[in-house]
């Protein structure tokens, strides 16, 4: 990006963009087949894409520009391991070549398994869960690793020295490109799930930094998420994820007001929510609670709270009993801090604060804990403890405008608390 | 056929104690279940038999020898087991039958192949 960006060539070059960057995990999937390797495959994408960017938008977008970039990547492909055979000791066969020299395109149930391949490869069991989310923006979601360092929150070093580690490891153990059997994949879903969910985590309720949340981040999560659902529909736990992410996101635009402050459930908008999306995402709900026969996972249980939210008309009329007892489930499969929170939240509605208090102590502090604590203190009357607790909240790492959030909330508090002061200072 | 070593890390055992008869048999049938895999194994004898080599400076220096393992933890290298697999999953399919993944742990190493 220059000094002056020209708007209308940087338009033109983020249509470029997003079509190369779509296009381009399509075809890196069947590359990976093709060339058995994913480093290979990976920088031939890639010089495609750099010679699309270049080449596009003084042409213009040709009318087949999957045709045209398969092609190309394919050739950047045979060069590249003709260099490499020019290293001793790299004797390629040449069936792959010759497939390689194909101008024709795959045709779409191969891309499809193709897709299935990659995404079970970055997610595969024997990579380590951060490895597998960097693995997956990368080579799932066509992200640099300068942009996978800012969602992740690490530098671009480590992320770089991350992913090299991970195709060497792909490659010297012999990670298989293989579409797990219908009856695996109860085993192997979790994985992939799991990745999709932290992607979306790490955008949607980021542990540190400026915004209050990563649009981008969250978008390619949830494309992650139709990807799976669309390659996998009858299985219950993509549509699961679909639906979590889609119910939430209908929600995030109220999350800040014009001003860039949080505003929290009890005071959002509730016009502002996509009622498109809540209404897609219940459905999707609905449909994956059917194929799994009653028995809910994590996801289901998590949609199932935040569908609740979508279809209560106002913070009031919330069924907070029914939340509370999907949380209860929810901790009872899937315990996490994140889950005991919510669980406390929502029996501080149905029952009294002093109920929320009790269960709260049983869970570990951190950051959220003590700004739970707050509020739940505040109802209380109880506004100087409050005030401390948002202070030690404060100690802790929170993005920008949650911090800002927490300060306002500890002034109108210790504003509350100092009559009581004054109340003890006369007895 | 890619070739895997598979490590055993276990407590620090003396296999010929005879408390540990029936655990090594486990092992054996193992190794029979999955002969045509396995191209050399070892049990190793506890680390307290272990000797640690080390040459000071550089080659042709004093040799220093240090009695006992080279790293005190509580799982000890135990026993290898050498596996030829189609790829990783069928190697950690295999690996995941030696006692040591449920008593221990089982490390699976690719082994280079030579050019």
């Amino acid at each position: 990006m220059g000094a002056e960006p020209d708007t209308v060539s940087d338009t033109a070059h983020d249509t470029v963009a997003e079509t190369v960057r779509v296009e381009g995990t399509r075809i890196l999937a069947t590359l990976i087949r093709t060339v058995g390797d994913v480093q290979i495959a990976e920088d031939a994408v890639q010089e495609a894409t750099l010679a699309a960017l270049g080449a596009w938008p003084v042409t213009g977008v040709p009318p087949q520009p999957r045709a045209w970039l398969t092609v190309t990547a394919r050739r950047k492909a045979i060069d590249i391991i003709r260099r490499e055979r020019a290293r001793p000791g790299k004797e390629q066969d040449g069936l792959r070549m010759i497939e390689l020299a194909r101008s024709d395109l795959p045709p779409d149930d191969v891309v499809h398994d193709d897709l299935l391949r990659l995404i079970f490869t970055c997610c595969h069991p024997a990579l380590s869960p951060p490895t597998r989310v960097a693995l997956a923006l990368r080579t799932l979601c066509g992200l640099s690793p300068a942009q996978i360092a800012a969602q992740l929150l690490t530098t671009e070093a480590a992320t770089t020295k991350r992913l090299t580690r991970a195709r060497q490891k792909i490659a010297a153990a012999r990670i298989p490109y293989r579409v797990p059997a219908q009856e695996e994949l109860p085993d192997r879903l979790p994985a992939v799930c799991g990745v999709i969910h932290s992607m979306y985590t790490a955008g949607h309720a980021p542990i540190d930094g400026g915004a209050a949340f990563d649009v981008d981040a969250c978008a390619e999560a949830v494309r992650l998420a139709e990807l799976l659902h669309d390659l996998l529909p009858e299985q219950p736990m993509p549509t699961a994820v679909l639906a979590l992410l889609l119910l939430t996101e209908a929600r995030r635009s109220a999350r800040l007001d014009e001003h860039g402050e949080v505003v929290t459930l009890d005071r959002q908008d509730r016009r502002r929510w996509d009622a498109a999306a809540s209404t897609r995402g219940i459905a999707l709900l609905n449909d994956s609670l059917r194929r799994s026969y009653g028995q809910a996972d994590a996801y289901q249980l998590q949609a199932a709270v935040a569908a609740e939210h979508a279809r209560a008309a106002s913070y009031e009329e919330t069924d907070w009993t029914e939340i509370l007892r999907l949380y209860d489930l929810l901790v009872s499969i899937a315990p996490s801090p994140a889950a005991g929170l919510g669980r406390v939240v929502a029996a501080a509605e149905a029952a009294d604060s002093a109920t929320g208090l009790a269960m709260l102590a049983e869970l570990p502090q951190s950051p959220r804990w003590h700004a739970v604590r707050a509020e739940l203190l505040a109802r209380e009357g109880r506004y100087a403890e409050a005030a401390r607790e948002l202070a030690e909240s404060l100690g802790g790492p929170a993005t920008q405008p949650e911090r800002q959030h927490r300060e306002r909330r500890r002034e109108a508090f210790l504003q509350a608390s100092a009559p009581t002061a004054s109340d003890q200072r006369k007895s | 056929m890619p070739q895997y070593l598979a490590l055993t890390y276990t407590a620090d055992v003396n296999w010929w104690e005879p408390e540990q008869a029936s655990e090594l048999a486990v092992y054996r049938q193992f190794a029979v279940d999955n002969a045509d895999s396995i191209q050399a194994s070892a049990l190793l004898h506890p680390t307290s038999t272990a000797t640690v080599v080390r040459v000071e400076g550089a080659r042709g220096g004093n040799v220093v020898t240090t009695d006992g393992p080279y790293a005190e933890t509580k799982e000890a290298l135990t026993g290898y087991y050498l596996i030829e697999a189609e790829d990783l999953e069928e190697a950690v399919a295999i690996s995941a039958q030696i006692p040591a993944a449920w008593g221990g742990a089982v490390e699976v190493r690719p082994v280079i192949v030579a050019k």
